[in-house]
């Protein structure tokens, strides 16, 4: 009897992902998928945070996938190693802090670790040449491969047949004329395949599988850099930048102010490492503040966020600053108006 | 019964299946895992995950704002 041969499925929980391992496991080969988490993936989190997202039901779309597959889906925490991926990226940033180029060679040297820790024979990904400007070119399909150290273990089985023949193709594993040769960013092929399969409802991220590759987000880390001095980020920093409404008065100090009652339970949950506002005599936004504050500043913010309180029009609004030891101090002040607030602050 | 209790609270999905995940790892057939978490996605997340991997979801339910999932064990056939 021949040998099984296992594959580890690289699954974002896009539509590619999804087919790729179909299109193996229609050959006979045992799939299991990774699903690696970075700390900006949109999957999870946001639905957590803002009641109104809550209402819709919600899934992710990694654990969907593997489901409709029957695969098993092994979910890899990387926060801590991504670091240097968003950080110091060799090949640079797309469109915004996107390093999805890196990002992809990172992955397979990971999957790589991971099959020859679980004696998986090799790596397939959902990549097609030409589908995204940045990390899915002709050229760049064996950087990934050379770089990630996967080399010709790495099977692209949606454009197998516009690349050189691998590892599994050459030992027959796999049969490379029932691969397929898509090219292009048209999406027809993929979506063929897929009613041919019968998957429906499936995801079709627009963008890219994280925050990185949208534009507000990465002003956002931009601007955290910049302030700091430094690029750095902890997992609150990148949870918080995804939450409220971020206003920078000064190069020192930001406030992170909640739109609604979902971001202000999840702003809450930071309230002994950040000094922060809530107004008192009005219904109003809870604020954290990230930086060092004076007293002038921390008026400047009481200011502030009473002009996002409903006491906007009143004279006076009062406010309770805390410190991250829990000391209170009440403020009375006259909410900014909104030509007091320079464009240049909203971030 | 053994049951092993892990703090996922103020974790957001999918930091808690996660940490199901590596709790599974290193428990047998058979125990199981009480999860508590402030997270509302872990009550479609973890069942789905239980049920991709072959564990067996016990429950999923809210108590006092908190959402506790339970999972047993069950590594199958390797
Ligand atoms: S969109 Fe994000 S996760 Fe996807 S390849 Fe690019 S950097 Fe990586």
């Amino acid at each position: 009897m021949t040998k099984q041969r296992k594959a580890a499925a690289l699954i974002s929980g896009g539509l590619d992902s999804l087919l790729a391992a179909r299109v193996m496991q229609e050959q006979g080969i045992h799939v299991e998928g990774i699903n690696f988490y970075t700390g900006f993936c949109v999957e999870g989190h946001t639905h957590a945070i803002r009641k109104k997202d809550r209402q819709k039901e919600k899934r992710n779309n990694a654990l969907w996938v593997a489901e409709q597959l029957g695969i098993k889906l092994h979910i890899v925490d990387i926060v801590e190693d991504y670091k240097q991926v968003v950080l110091n990226p060799k090949h640079g940033y797309g469109a915004n802090l996107n390093p999805c180029l890196d990002c992809k060679i990172f992955m397979v040297s990971k999957a790589l670790e991971w099959i020859k820790s679980k004696d998986f024979d090799f790596i397939i990904t959902g990549e097609v040449i030409g589908q995204r400007p940045m990390s899915q070119r002709k050229e760049t399909m064996p950087v990934v491969a050379d770089e990630s150290g996967a080399e010709d273990l790495l099977l692209r089985p949606l454009c197998a047949r516009n690349l050189p023949e691998t590892l599994p193709e050459r030992e027959g594993w796999v049969d490379r004329q029932q691969l397929h040769d898509f090219s292009g960013r048209s999406r027809k092929p993929q979506m063929a395949l897929a009613a041919k399969f019968g998957f429906e409802d499936y995801a079709q991220p627009a963008g890219g599988c994280c925050f990185l590759t949208d534009a507000q987000y990465s002003v956002k880390l931009a601007d955290l850099w910049r302030a700091r001095g430094d690029k750095q980020y902890e997992m609150d920093d990148i949870m918080l930048l995804k939450v409220g409404r971020h206003l920078r008065p000064a190069p020192h100090f930001k406030l992170i102010i909640s739109r609604e009652e979902g971001e202000g339970n999840f702003l809450r949950g930071y309230r002994h490492q950040y000094p922060h506002l809530t107004t008192v005599s009005h219904p109003g936004p809870l604020a954290l503040i990230d930086g060092d504050v004076s007293a002038a500043d921390i008026e400047l913010a009481a200011r502030l966020v009473a002009r996002y309180s409903q006491g906007r029009s009143e004279e006076e609004v009062v406010l309770a600053f805390t410190d991250i030891e829990g000391h209170q101090q009440a403020l009375k002040v006259r909410p900014l108006q909104p030509h007091e607030i320079p464009r240049e602050w909203v971030i | 019964m053994k049951r092993k209790i892990i703090d996922c609270r103020r974790l957001l999905c999918p930091m808690p299946v996660i940490r199901v995940q590596t709790a599974v790892e290193s428990l047998p057939d058979g125990a199981q895992i009480e999860a508590i978490c402030t997270d509302p996605g872990v009550l479609t997340d973890i069942p789905a995950w239980s049920r991709i991997n072959g564990h067996k979801l016990i429950e999923a339910r809210e108590e006092d704002g908190e959402y506790i999932v339970v999972v047993e064990v069950d590594h199958g056939k390797q």
